[in-house]
């Protein structure tokens, strides 16, 4: 069953500017589903989350989410819906737990009855209940913004960037929380910069300009990367990237963690032996290992970006 | 004095009341190394960085930041550091030209040279034609590659980067990085902080902060064999894990 169903979406800021969201088509996101976006900044990301928080209206198309529209009923979404935007938006002169009690009293609810639902997150902050919001380290200000988001138990969970700023062992934390909801039957849909963390989502969009380009599983996107992808070290790293780009049969060469990655011009027969040749003969290089690789969601990214 | 040691801090220490945010520490930073200064959140890299820019005084130890101490001449540190942090970067109301004058004149760039280091810096990131478009009006990337440039713009023996690119897509953070690269290869010395772990690849050297205390520094190699993982971001986990702190 469908909880979001977005059916061409618009909207453009200022005459003249480009549209911020310009989906063509349909797009939905089932019950249940953990639904990941990802894109550069500007890619319209943050827009449509407002749009499909009723905070923002559409200029043009529907969006529908557990059957009720964003324009027409958006009071009831509101109930429905819990969205912890990019920027920390909580009462920074409350403390932590006078921030919960009165998220949970706008939604007429009482903590108590929703407790179990936050129960797991809430109990790292629970000693610090009393220290105002404001005084909290970044990952427990994010922890608190989960949790006043989920005090009325929503339906449906927004989450615009959760984890900027974040340290890894918190964002693993906050993903495994993310799980138990999904868990639950919560629909769930995060944009993100990291993509370890689209890999964790049941279908993933990328953005750009306002659109989707591709909306898949993490698995079938990795599956239909179509180049051969090639990972390359040397001694001295930063030459290496200026090399590999002069070599003519490379396409794209990029920074991955401890080596860099290239993909090869479609057509392209050279071997990974003659690319380790040029680099140890024409360029100098010492140290050099070059291996054909598989590609990651990363590397997706990295080569659907330059198609654009 | 020419040291190869752009920073080097022995036992340095500060204390809030009874809480100790950095704790003992000692290390230095070598001319022209990209330094990675890892830690989760609340292990003290924040207020460990304020001490080695001069905003903040060490409670106890002793250090140098670019030849001078970080007690007695702070005001001297100040003036021969850079720094850029994802949160305060440029004035968006300015214009690209205007922030590039006002942060040259800050730096104290003697003013005969602003012009001919601005239009410089504008070509290199060919960004000639956008000198009188607001900050504000440029897309994220850009505003990034201008706020790293600005912050060398007086070019300084260190660069201190505070998670310059939180919140950045793979894309824009790569270019970043060959940035950073570029300043290093002109000899600056850069000082970052990350979360992204891949980034921690980068790095010539890394340390890696747990409760306030340096747990581990080595090159990201020599890190990975000691504890014998796979990855950077394994040998985070392994040393978080020890971690008492809930920040």
């Amino acid at each position: 069953m469908d909880s979001i169903v977005i059916h061409s979406l618009k909207k453009t800021y200022g005459k003249g500017q480009p549209p911020a969201v310009d989906i063509r088509g349909d797009l939905c996101i089932s019950k249940g589903e953990l639904f990941g976006i990802i894109g550069p900044d500007g890619a319209g990301k943050t827009t449509l989350f407002r749009m499909l928080a009723t905070l923002v209206s559409p200029d043009s198309g529907t969006a529908v989410l557990e059957g009720y529209d964003v324009m027409a009923d958006y009071r009831k979404i509101r109930t429905i819906l819990g969205y912890m935007p990019g920027r920390f938006s909580l009462y920074s002169d409350l403390s932590v737990r006078e921030n919960l009690e009165f998220f949970a009293s706008v939604f007429g609810k009482d903590l108590e009855s929703n407790y179990g639902l936050i129960e797991n997150i809430y109990c790292r902050l629970k000693p610090f209940e009393r220290r105002k919001a404001g005084k909290l380290s970044g990952g427990m200000k994010q922890k608190l913004a989960l949790c006043c988001s989920l005090i009325h138990s929503p339906s449906i969970l927004f989450l615009d960037e959760p984890t900027t700023g974040v340290d890894p062992s918190s964002r693993r934390e906050l993903w495994e929380n993310l799980a138990q909801l999904k868990a639950s039957g919560m629909t769930i849909v995060v944009s993100t910069a990291y993509m370890d963390e689209a890999c964790r989502c049941d279908r993933v969009g990328m953005m750009k300009s306002g659109r989707f380009l591709t909306v898949d599983s993490p698995e079938r996107i990795i599956s239909g990367f179509d180049r051969r992808l090639v990972s390359v070290k040397s001694d001295e790293m930063f030459r290496l990237l200026h090399d590999l780009r002069g070599i003519g049969d490379v396409d794209r060469c990029y920074t991955f963690g401890e080596t860099h990655h290239l993909t090869l011009k479609p057509g392209s027969r050279m071997t990974v032996r003659e690319i380790g040749s040029v680099l140890a003969g024409k360029y100098g290089h010492k140290g050099v290992s070059v291996a054909e690789t598989d590609a990651t969601l990363e590397d997706c990214y990295m080569n659907l970006e330059e198609k654009l | 004095m020419e040291s190869e040691n752009v920073i080097e801090v022995v036992h340095l220490t500060k204390k809030f009341g009874d809480f100790t945010a950095v704790d003992d520490i000692s290390f230095h930073v070598r001319r022209g190394e990209i330094f990675g200064f890892l830690g989760a959140n609340g292990a003290g890299k924040t207020t460990a960085m304020r001490m080695l820019t001069g905003l903040s005084f060490p409670t106890s130890g002793k250090g140098t930041v670019a030849g001078f101490d970080i007690r007695t001449q702070s005001e001297l540190i100040k003036k021969h550091i850079g720094y850029m942090s994802q949160k305060f970067a440029l004035y968006g109301d300015l214009t690209v030209r205007d922030n590039l004058e006002l942060f040259a004149g800050i730096y104290g760039v003697p003013r005969k040279e602003t012009d001919a280091r601005i239009d410089n810096l504008l070509g290199r990131l060919s960004m000639s034609h956008e000198k009188n478009s607001r900050v504000r009006d440029l897309p994220q990337g850009w505003k990034q590659k201008l706020a790293f440039s600005v912050s060398i713009i007086h070019k300084p023996e260190i660069v201190f980067l505070d998670e310059p690119t939180g919140g950045v897509d793979p894309a824009a953070r790569r270019q970043f990085w060959e940035l950073i690269y570029e300043a290093v290869d002109e000899g600056i010395t850069a000082f970052v902080t990350t979360h992204y772990m891949d980034e921690a690849e980068y790095c010539d050297r890394i340390s890696m902060m747990v409760d306030g205390r340096i747990e581990a520094l080595d090159s990201p190699g020599a890190l990975k064999e000691k504890f014998g993982a796979a990855s950077i971001a394994e040998v985070f986990d392994i040393l978080a894990r020890g971690a008492k702190r809930t920040e």
